[in-house]
């Protein structure tokens, strides 16, 4: 080989690894943008839990990291899936092959959080789903491409069901909304009263968006059990907590509320909702830096933020910056980064992407405060206990999962 | 203990009257709905919203003007209905020539306009409404415990529809609005002012849906969206009952409340469609509704 060509070939290698190193410093894009989509409940019942909250919260985690990315911008889209599976379905479709929409969040509704997780599963886009509670998403319908953030049945139930028959609350009857998330959670639920020692005497299970309960708590009353678990959200939840004090179940029953939002409470009034056990995994007046952010959201929102709210913001901002640190928006290598990456922020406290695809984090059991012990608005909850990451969620070796090799 | 169709008799017995609960908001509505479409022909599909603007006016009064119950129960169906008076007069009225279809998609339109304004403006997790002192605790009944604002909301609600009912069928105003129904051209060549009548009736028919809201605010969180979770279900009732059959509405509102609330013990899975089941079986075998006439 004589040395011309020798000296070729070294520039022309010089140059690629040059080329490469330039190209990772700018960083590589689908579409010379990121583009995030914020998918959820506008305009329904559970509008108030996500919302158009959902989408201030992505908009200020957009803004807080400078709104752009190698020098690319960060768009943002946003849509109304109406609780419908197929219409959120339709829209993530059209996202992915049309507007070339990078990453998907919010998505609540267990329903359309399952149609969601399979479209990114087949398309191999990222969903970090927020507001969806089911813990079929990281079971049965686990796949690479969809992450389960900020909380999920389990840790629901864990922390409220374990903390209420270690009270003494071991007979329990279940008001459930009969679709994939309040069936999850009262399966969870119910799996954790009785590892606990509890029995359960029941359940009864209303369409979402009932009219009214009184009947479904009559059911409930008779079944002389000491908890009603209200396995359903939102709207629901509010009514039957409502009626319930009515009906004067609360005298010899007690009401556990396995998933409320700050928002319920709220809109209730500490008058009704006082005394009432939750899990949750944030809230905004624990410490220093989530007031910042619950602060800085209710100047933009006039509402504190609920547990999706910042749930968006933190996933959000974690996704951006694994992008930065992958140089890609390569659904994969995103991914993997996430993985490697620290999550912890104001809202995520020991977080971890785990091979099953759930964000662990602590949780926190919470009681509502006596309106005499709410010393200024949307002092809420009294916290209770902290529930460390690795006993919050599901244990890996219960996971049933494809992604985990058995 | 005495048990039927497998269940304990006293629950059995709760479960009927839960059922007059809510049949009688189904009653109220479709009473309305029944007047309005008799007289005008409209299928006023913003009933719904009408009776949440009742509700919201009952919590506006009492939080923005410190106003009780017993003035809302009175200001907020009046508001309503002249909120229902100005759509009829500037609206409603250019349609009464036309096809069905276009007073339905016009009152359709307006529904979603108005919930999403009321929705913008308050959110969807609802304002909360303390029922007044003299209705709050409950009774026992031996069988159950009724609370006491339920039972209230009964007995208004019987008093105001069949009040409605005797005033249509009984006396000589409703004979003028039943006439005008029949044949306007007529009535109104008898010198009386048939147009009048009309914007009063429609008037007086979304008041009766503010009442129901306002009533149904001591028992659900009042919210934008209360309208629209009720009115479908409301339709229904009408159609079982016939459409534009005053004490078929009233009769069939209450029976299908009862067949519901039954429902939700039975099969509660079922509960959000017995009604509609109904409605089917009832238009295969009575196209004109359990009370109507064949035109």
């Amino acid at each position: 080989m004589n040395r011309k060509l020798i000296s070729v070939l070294v520039a022309g290698a010089l140059a690629t690894a040059g080329a490469t190193a330039f190209a990772q410093s700018k960083g590589k894009l689908s579409g010379d943008a990121v583009k995030i989509g914020v998918l959820t409940d506008m305009s329904g019942l559970y509008s108030d839990l996500g919302g158009q909250g959902s989408i201030i919260a992505a908009q200020m985690a957009i803004e807080d990291f400078g709104g752009k990315i190698f020098g690319k911008p960060i768009t943002l889209v946003s849509a109304d899936h109406q609780n419908k599976p197929e219409v959120g379905s339709t829209r993530v479709r059209e996202w992915i092959d049309r507007d070339g929409v990078d990453m998907i969040t919010d998505i609540l509704n267990s329903g359309v959080g399952l149609a969601v997780a399979k479209v990114a599963g087949e398309k191999h886009r990222v969903a970090i789903n927020v507001g969806a509670a089911s813990t079929r998403l990281t079971n049965e319908d686990c796949n690479p491409y969809s992450i389960h953030y900020a909380y999920d049945t389990y840790s629901l139930a864990n922390g409220t069901g374990k903390a209420i028959v270690k009270q003494g609350g071991d007979t329990w009857f279940f008001l459930t909304a009969d679709y994939a998330f309040g069936h999850s959670l009262e399966n969870d639920t119910s799996n954790v009263v009785k590892a606990n020692g509890g029995k359960v005497l029941g359940a009864v299970r209303h369409p979402l968006n009932a009219s009214d309960f009184s009947s479904f708590l009559l059911q409930a009353q008779a079944s002389k059990a000491k908890i009603v678990g209200l396995a359903n959200a939102g709207g629901d939840t509010i009514n039957s907590i409502k009626a319930a004090n009515e009906f004067g179940i609360t005298k010899n029953q007690s009401l556990a509320g396995l998933l409320v939002f700050i928002s319920d409470v709220h809109s209730l009034g500490l008058n009704t909702a006082q005394g009432m056990l939750l899990t949750t995994g944030f809230y905004w007046d624990l410490d220093e830096q989530t007031r910042k952010f619950g602060k800085r959201f209710f100047d933009r929102h006039k509402k504190m933020p609920t547990m999706i709210h910042a749930g968006v913001y933190s996933a959000t901002t974690n996704y951006l910056k694994a992008v930065q640190a992958a140089g890609t928006d390569d659904p994969d290598a995103v991914i993997a980064e996430l993985r490697k990456m620290k999550l912890d922020d104001f809202m995520m406290r020991h977080a971890q992407l785990r091979p099953d695809n759930v964000v662990a984090h602590d949780m926190y059991l919470a009681q509502v405060k006596k309106p005499s012990d709410s010393k200024y608005p949307w002092d809420y909850y009294t916290i209770k206990a902290t529930i460390p990451a690795a006993e919050a969620f599901q244990p890996l070796a219960t996971v049933n999962c494809s992604m985990l090799k058995k | 203990m005495t048990e039927i169709f497998g269940i304990p008799l006293q629950a059995f017995l709760s479960q009927i009257l839960i059922g007059l609960v809510n049949g009688s908001f189904y009653a109220m509505l479709s009473l309305g709905l029944a007047v309005i479409f008799g007289l005008l022909n409209i299928v006023n599909f913003a009933h719904g919203t009408f009776y949440m603007m009742g509700a919201f006016g009952a919590w506006m009064l009492l939080t923005y003007a410190g106003l009780n119950y017993w003035w809302s129960l009175l200001l907020a169906p009046l508001a309503v209905g002249v909120a229902g008076i100005l759509i009829e007069r500037t609206m409603l009225r250019w349609l009464y020539s036309l096809d069905h279809l276009y007073g339905l998609l016009l009152t359709f339109g307006l529904a979603l306009v108005i919930e999403g304004l009321y929705r913008q403006a308050y959110g969807v997790s609802g304002q909360p409404i303390d029922p007044p002192a003299l209705l709050k605790g409950a009774t026992n009944l031996g069988f159950m415990f009724l609370p006491n604002y339920r039972a209230w909301v009964v007995a208004a609600s019987l008093v105001v529809c069949f009040a409605t009912w005797y005033v249509i069928e009984k006396t000589r105003l409703g004979a003028y609005l039943r006439a005008g129904t029949e044949n306007p051209g007529l009535t109104q060549a008898f010198g009386v002012n048939v147009p009048r009548m009309i914007t009063l009736t429609y008037g007086f028919g979304v008041a009766l849906a503010g009442l129901a809201g306002v009533l149904a605010s001591g028992v659900i969180q009042v919210n934008p969206l209360m309208g629209s979770n009720i009115i479908i279900t409301v339709f229904a009732v009408v159609v079982i009952g016939g459409m534009g059959s005053i004490l078929g509405s009233i009769l069939t509102g209450l029976g299908l409340g009862v067949i519901e609330g039954l429902t939700r013990v039975f099969y509660p899975e079922a509960s959000a469609v017995v009604v509609f089941v109904i409605m089917a079986l009832v238009l295969l075998v009575r196209p004109a509704g359990l009370f109507g006439k064949e035109k």
